[in-house]
Parts: C-alpha cells; structure tokens; sequence
C-alpha cells in the first residue's frame, strides 16, 4: 500500500541574523494509511518542526514530502492552505477553538473554508460531534465546556473533512490525567475505524497508545519501533 | 469561502465588542453626518438663489440710461434721458439674438382707494415686460397693446399694494387714484416675492407706458423711458444679444471710438450666476471641512483594526491552519472594516439629515437633501472602510500561521 506520508531527506534551516541553526537534519520516514504514529522527543529536538512540515504549516529547507500523493515541496502558501483543509486534521495542545462561537460553528469552519454548502455543513459538523460523543452540545460555547470537552470538539474539527491524516500536537498536554486517558481512548477508537493519526508528545505513556513510535533527537530520528501490531488492543 | 459567511463572522466580531465598535464608528457617524449637513446647507443657498433667478426671469438684460452733466455735476447711471421707446423698437426688429423687449418708466406714487392710501412704486410699461419677469396675472386680465396705445388709464397690482389698500377682497374692477388720477384696476399680479436685493417686487403698481408718460411722470422727454428690459431667444444667445443690443445702441446714439457710452447693459442671469457659483464653492468648501473629520474617523477605523487584528492573532493562526487562504483573511477584516464605516455612514446620514432638519426649522433656513448626497456620502463610507482596514487586513493575510498559533 501506498504510504500516507513520505518524507525523505528532510532538512529544515532557520536563518536568524548570519547564525544558522539546522533544527531537522534530514529526516526520512514513511507512514502508511491506517497507522497511529507518537513522535516523541525533548524539547529541541526537531519533533515540533517537524509537524510543522508536516502539517504543511512550513517549508523544508530541501528534502521531498509527499502527503496522499501530492508532492507538497514546490506548492505556494494558498495551495499550502487548499492542502491542510483538505487533507489534514489538527488537533493542538491548546484546544485553539474560537471563542464566544458554538462548537458546532467551530467544527464547520473547515467546511466553510472549503466552501460546502451551510445545510450540508450543519449535518456533516453533527456527525462529527456525534462521532466524538458530543451530540447535545452543538451550541454551547467553549466557556461553557470542560477542558475535554473542547478537545472533542477540536478533534471533530479536525474530523469533519475526512482528512487523510489527523495531526494533534500534544493533545492531552492541557489535560488532567483521567481526561487525557479518555481523548487517548477517543484517538484509539478513531484509529481502530482506520483514520490515521500522528501525535507528537513527550509523555511516554500517553506515546504508549500509538502503536508506532518515532523518537527525535537533536533533529534527527534516533528510533523508529513499532510498539504493537496495527489494530492490536492497546 | 461565501460572502455571506464573511459578514456573518465580522458582524459576530463587531458585537463581540460593542462598545469599541460604536465609539470607533462614532467618527464617522461625526464625519458623515457633518459632510450631509453642510452639503444641506449649502444647496439650500444655491437653491434660494436659482429661486431668486427663476423671479426675475431667465435671459434678461437690462439696458440702463447712461449719466448726464449739467452744470459739471454728473447724475450718475440711469440719470439721463438717453433711452426711447424708438430704441426699444429698434431692438426688436434689428437684434435677432433678442426674443422681446420693453421699456419701463419709473417714479414714486400715492395709490388711494377710498380711505386708504399706499405710497409705492409706479412702473409704466408694455406688456413684454411681464412676459420678459415671467410675471402672470393672478385675477383679471393684464396690460395690454391697446391699453397702451390709447394710454388707457388702468393699472395692474401687485400683491403687497393689494393687500395694503384691498385686504383680502379681490381689487379688480374697483376705481384707484394714482396721483390724484382715476384708474381702472384691471388686474392683479401674482405674487413674486423678494429680489435677489431684497425688494419686495410685490410692491408696485403697473400702468401702460404712454399713459404714465403723459400723465403721470410729465417729463420734459415725452418719449424718453427708464430702463429696458431686454429677452435672450436663449441662455447660450444671451451673450451674443448683449453684444448686439450694445453696438445697436452705440449706432443709433452715434457714439463712435472711444466716446462714453450713453446707456449701459447689465446681465442680471449672470451677475446671479456668479453668486449661485460661489454658494456652491461654499457648500464644497464646507463639505471639505466636513470630510476632514471624516479622515480623522477612517484613522480611527484604522487603529482599531489593528488592535483588533493584535488581538486576535491566534483565531488568525486558527483559521489560517483549517484552511483559510490570505484572502480569506485579508477579506474577512476587510468586510469588518467596511461594515464598521458603512453602518456609521447611515447613522451619519440619518442625523445629517436630521440635524439639517433642525437647522432650517430653527433658523428658517432652507436646506436641501438631495439623493444624491446621501448616495456620496455612503459610497464615501465604504471607500473610507476599504481604504482604512486594508492595511491592517493586509497585516493580518500575512501572518506565519505557526508564529500566529503560537500568539500569546
């Protein structure tokens, strides 16, 4: 099968005055659709420009990636955009909903910048809410809602445009640790439907629920090792 | 992304923040409703003014007696006896540019009727002169050939003697005495207000031309007259019948080279001309003034748009990694803008107008709203909107989503 994601040879410089500092020193790595990736590492280590890259938000300095088939290399910053509405998913540390908006506005929102219809939207956005145990909350505001709450209603967000890969960014980072179980829970649920999930974290039992594991250091990968077969029971 | 959408999210934005989006609008509600006032204002001037044109009648030139010197002292314009009824004939027949003329004789008289006198203007004149002002007959029947022929002793009214000697009771059929001579009022003039001087035109008695030549004035020039008014065919030939009337009468007074002219010719549409000119170079003048403000309002806008775009940062960030383009960016804060300008254009219309309102109740000023100004002042608006949140939308279409999310 075709990989979801192909990186090879990533390598990301940031320029800062004439210091340089190579924060990925050629990363390669391929995920395959269905899998749930954890990429771990310390602070510093590259993990988080590399979900930056990966999450078409930035630019590889040189080096080829390919997402569902598309060759994301050469693309301008509004292809850039076209891709991550339609071919990602984001769930961040921060929940990152916007406020005084009901969650169900919130969950359209790819949709409205994806320009589908308003009815469609309301009953694509209520699926998705349903899919992640929100059904009944559609119009309360962030404010209104737990701190796990709001990360359902982001990774329904991050759902609703049936994304080729969902990206979450230290997603329980926020969270206490019995809410964090249960959006892990969540995240292997949706996994075990074959939605395929990269996170990254620095938690070593939160990286525990994926079933792949990829380490970062001093951006390069240290280790790759699968944890637990595809589908196993976590 | 839809339009619609668009505004549904910047009106969402707007009411998030009630307070700073009426006080940011308040500049140009300021603005706006300063520039439709003044504009009000102004072209109720110019209004009272084309008023005033329409009153004396349009192409009109008015040819006046040149001065004489007696003894060394000059008379000063209109002082002299220089202009016949023979001029005025001439001028008919030999100035193709000019529709009518007529001459006028001008004096002082005591109007009486039964106990009540009145002591007003007496003009003796042909029936062009009514035609030439536009001038029509409010009861009975006007001046006419004949009447002027046979020096028929009849008079017409005007509004104010009327009423000064008549009350509210129709004058025409009833005996009047004008310097002590009977007269026949035949009928009574409508009614034409102030002069572009501020004369009541109303107050004055008309008789036939030869009848207050003879009987009335005595002048020792039996068939010399006052003024002639003369009738433009049109407003673009009244130039051109200025010019012939002028070399006509230099012909016929025989006045070659650099000799004074006896007679002199006014354009009394021009000299009104100039002054509706400058009420509208006012009304502008003003409306500039007025949109200074509006200026210092779109700065306003432009400000807070900033802090606006500041302060949201991260829900750019937000919108920019689901998939939002630059434009979307750039055009929701654009539609923000935009609104915040416009719904200040129209609460800036609506007490413009009101505030015009007031003024020409108070003041009993006429102020004129034209469409046309409100649809200035909305468009004004709107340009002010785009104008002013671009920049700040720009800032905003332009931020690196990650340093965005990251935002604090």
């Amino acid at each position: 099968m075709a990989p979801v994601i192909s990186l090879a040879d990533i390598r990301r410089v940031f320029t800062m005055g004439d210091q340089q500092f190579e924060a990925l020193k050629g990363i390669s790595f391929a995920v395959a659709a269905g899998e749930f990736v954890a990429i771990m590492g310390a602070s510093g280590s590259g993990k988080s420009t590399c979900m930056n890259i990966l999450g078409c938000l930035d630019i590889p300095t040189s080096g080829r990636y390919h997402l569902d088939g598309l060759d994301v290399g050469g693309m301008g910053t509004d292809q850039l955009a076209e891709v991550r509405n339609k071919k990602l998913g984001f769930v961040f540390q921060g929940f990152n909903l916007l406020a005084r908006t009901p969650a169900i506005e919130n969950v359209e929102l790819p949709l409205v910048y994806a320009g589908i219809a308003a009815r469609e939207r309301r009953t694509m956005a209520q699926r998705a809410l349903e899919q992640v145990g929100l059904a009944g909350k559609e119009y309360n505001h962030p404010s209104q809602l737990s701190g796990g709450q709001q990360q359902r209603v982001a990774i329904a967000r991050a759902l609703v445009n049936n994304p080729a890969v969902i990206l979450a960014d230290e997603p329980t980072g926020n969270l206490d640790s019995s809410t964090s179980e249960e959006i892990m829970g969540l995240f292997t649920a949706l996994n075990r439907q074959g939605i395929t999930i990269i996170m990254v974290t620095h938690e070593r039992d939160v990286a525990e629920y994926a079933a792949r594991q990829i380490t970062f250091r001093d951006g390069r990968i240290i280790s790759d090792a699968q944890t637990k077969h595809v589908g196993q029971q976590g | 992304m839809d339009f619609l959408q668009t505004v549904k999210i910047a009106l969402r934005a707007l009411r998030t923040n009630k307070m700073r989006s009426f006080l940011t609008m308040l500049g140009i509600i300021i603005g706006i409703a300063a520039v439709i006032a003044m504009m009000a204002v102004g072209s109720g001037a110019s209004y009272v003014i084309s008023q005033q044109i329409a009153s004396i009648g349009s192409n009109i030139i008015l040819v006046l007696p040149g001065s004489t010197t007696s003894g060394g002292l000059r008379s000063g314009s209109g002082g002299s006896q220089t202009l016949t009824s023979d001029d005025v004939k001439a001028i008919m027949a030999e100035c193709p540019s000019v529709d009518l003329a007529a001459p006028t004789v001008r004096s002082s008289a005591l109007v009486v009727f039964g106990n009540l006198n009145w002591s007003t203007v007496l003009m003796g004149t042909t029936p062009e002169m009514f035609e030439i002002r536009e001038w029509a007959i409010s009861s009975g029947r006007s001046i006419n050939q004949q009447d002027v022929d046979g020096a028929a002793k009849v008079c017409l009214l005007g509004q104010t003697v009327a009423e000064n000697l008549f009350g509210s009771s129709d004058p025409v059929g009833k005996m009047v005495r004008i310097k002590k001579v009977p007269f026949t009022v035949i009928g009574l003039l409508e009614r034409k207000g102030q002069s572009p001087q501020g004369q009541d035109q109303d107050d004055a008695v008309f008789v036939p031309l030869r009848t207050a030549q003879r009987n009335l004035i005595r002048s020792p020039f039996p068939n010399s007259v006052g003024a002639l008014m003369v009738k433009g065919k049109s407003e673009a030939l009244l130039a051109k019948a200025e010019e012939e009337v002028n070399s006509l009468l230099k012909q016929r007074h025989r006045i070659t080279g650099s000799k004074e002219a006896d007679f002199s010719t006014r354009n009394l549409s021009e000299i009104l001309a100039v002054a509706e000119q400058s009420a509208k170079a006012m009304s502008l003048l003003l409306g500039a003034v007025a949109s200074i403000s509006l200026l210092v309002g779109g700065i306003g806008i432009m400000n807070i748009m900033l802090v606006s775009v500041t302060e949201r940062t991260r829900e750019i960030g937000i919108r920019m990694a689901i998939g939002a383009k630059k434009n979307d960016i750039l055009l929701q804060f654009m539609t923000e803008a935009v609104l915040l300008t416009m719904l200040g254009g129209i609460i800036g219309i609506a007490l413009g107008a009101g505030g015009a309102t007031v003024v020409s109740r108070m003041l009993s000023w006429p102020t004129l709203i034209s469409f046309q100004s409100i649809a200035i002042a909305f468009v004004f608006s709107a340009v002010v909107g785009i104008f002013f949140g671009f920049y700040p939308a720009k800032k905003a279409a332009g931020l690196n989503p990650i340093d965005a999310l990251r935002y604090e």
